[in-house]
């Protein structure tokens, strides 16, 4: 009987991964602070830009979609850190290894609780900086979608650089490097059509492919986040 | 099919063997051609009639280019390999193929960028291929920086090999991607080179250097794979009887 449940687990995968997500939104919720300071980090950023380059209205909408973009980008890297870190710690990830269940299952809902964690907000936050960057309310719309599915590509792809650099020494610098050029083209698609939308043009193509990008890496990124989860506690 | 031949291959003290007896094959035709190719583009071969001169840099760039990206699907092969059927040999060879391939591709840049000077009147350029390449580059720098932070070498030659897996998935969309940016910014502003319009006399020299650079890498690959068999075989007694 003992052997029989150690044999064939009872929870199916799929509940398993429903399990996790809740497990790291409760994490999340209880320690709510740590979830915001990649968006304070995302809004200074985009602070900077015009102290840096003018006040001028006209010049920061041209620049906005990009600013936002990049912005982004570097505060969900920031995010990603964090994404298994604390877990390798204190020993849940090789419980989830031996749990039984299919790892990339697991890795899928751990990630995709990230997504949720660190894009979503993000995503809230992307209408006050275009405001403050004088991007017409008209943009706001398709400029957070577009975030919405970049941050989720990001989260993915980030979750195999996250996996990748558990094991090494210094892990943040070096996820950057591992990650941004694998993203550039989810930069390239997402700034597109958000400049595009600021600009009161058709944008549906960039978002089309940011759709695709984030189908495939869906489909990829959790076999790819388990198996260098699997390397770095072997 | 018989797979002896390839068991056999994958073993350290074998391959040394081989690629020790392989180096000179390699590397004197390697030498050879690209003398000849170099002599034939910079001398021999006639200026052409809009860019004079400066176009013989294409004797260096085409096979840097070429080679830059050889490289990095050598790289992801033997990466995988390594992976799938647990051959240290092959973690080898695409440990020893990153830093060859990252020199070219930064050469394949710098060249790129030299010509740009007379050409384009400018260093850089934001051009799709040049942006691509550049990319590239990355990519090999963070291979390389992921496989030097760890301690251990069987989970530095597996992590990295997956980064070359994912890298090499991504290599498509990045070049698809980067085109598609810039075809919406500006036209295309790369001087195409007619491959068959080309005469003879600028045509062979640049065939010799393709495959005397082609050939080099081989050569280089060997010299150091060898470098790398004896670093991780130092303990093995193979050695040992090969050291007196």
């Amino acid at each position: 009987m003992n052997t029989a449940t150690l044999q064939a687990p009872i929870v199916s995968p799929g509940h398993a991964a429903v399990v996790l997500v809740r497990r790291e939104l409760r994490l999340a919720w209880r320690r709510w602070g740590q979830s915001l300071h990649p968006v304070i980090f995302f809004l200074m950023v985009t602070t900077l830009f015009p102290l840096a380059l003018s006040p001028e209205s006209a010049r920061l909408r041209l620049i906005a979609g990009g600013v936002v973009w990049v912005g982004a980008l570097l505060s969900s890297l920031l995010a990603l850190e964090t994404l298994f870190r604390a877990d390798l710690d204190d020993g849940t990830l090789e419980q989830l290894v031996l749990s039984g269940q299919p790892l990339a299952a697991l890795m899928l809902a751990k990630t995709l609780a990230h997504w949720l964690l660190s894009g979503v907000p993000l995503v809230l936050a992307t209408p006050v900086a275009l405001g403050a960057l004088a991007v017409p309310a008209s943009a706001f719309g398709p400029v957070m979608l577009g975030i919405l599915l970049g941050t989720g590509v990001l989260s993915f792809v980030g979750g195999i650089g996250a996996a990748l650099t558990l094991g090494t020494r210094r892990g943040s610098v070096l996820l950057s490097l591992l990650v941004l050029p694998l993203v550039m083209p989810v930069l390239i698609f997402g700034a597109r059509a958000a400049d595009l939308a600021i600009r009161g043009e058709p944008f549906s193509g960039g978002l089309l492919l940011l759709t695709a990008m984030l189908v495939l890496t869906v489909t990829l990124a959790p076999l790819a986040t388990a198996a260098a989860i699997r390397i770095c506690l072997e | 099919m018989n797979w002896t031949w390839f068991h056999r291959l994958a073993s350290p003290p074998h391959f040394y063997r081989i690629a020790g007896q392989l180096l000179p094959w390699l590397a004197i035709p390697a030498a050879l051609l690209l003398a000849g190719g170099i002599f034939g583009g910079l001398v021999l071969a006639p200026p052409d009639y809009q860019q004079s001169d400066a176009f013989r840099i294409i004797y260096i760039h085409a096979p840097s280019a070429w080679l830059s990206l050889m490289c990095y699907t050598v790289m992801a092969t033997a990466a995988a390999v390594g992976l799938i059927w647990r051959i240290k040999l092959a973690h080898a060879v695409a440990a020893a193929t990153a830093p060859i391939g990252a020199s070219f591709t930064a050469l394949a840049l710098a060249t790129g960028s030299l010509w740009g000077r007379p050409m384009w009147g400018t260093w850089w350029e934001w051009d799709a291929r040049l942006t691509s390449e550049l990319i590239l580059l990355f990519l090999y720098l963070g291979y390389m920086a992921l496989r030097s932070s760890f301690d251990d070498l069987t989970r530095a030659d597996r992590a990295s090999a997956l980064l070359a897996v994912v890298g090499v998935v991504n290599v498509p969309i990045i070049h698809f991607s980067v085109y598609w940016w810039n075809s919406l910014h500006q036209g295309a502003t790369v001087m195409k080179l007619g491959r068959s319009e080309m005469p003879a006399s600028m045509l062979v020299p640049l065939l010799m250097c393709l495959l005397g650079s082609t050939l080099l890498y081989g050569a280089l690959l060997c010299a150091r794979v060898r470098a790398e068999v004896l670093e991780r075989e130092r303990q093995a007694s193979w050695l040992s009887g090969l050291v007196k």
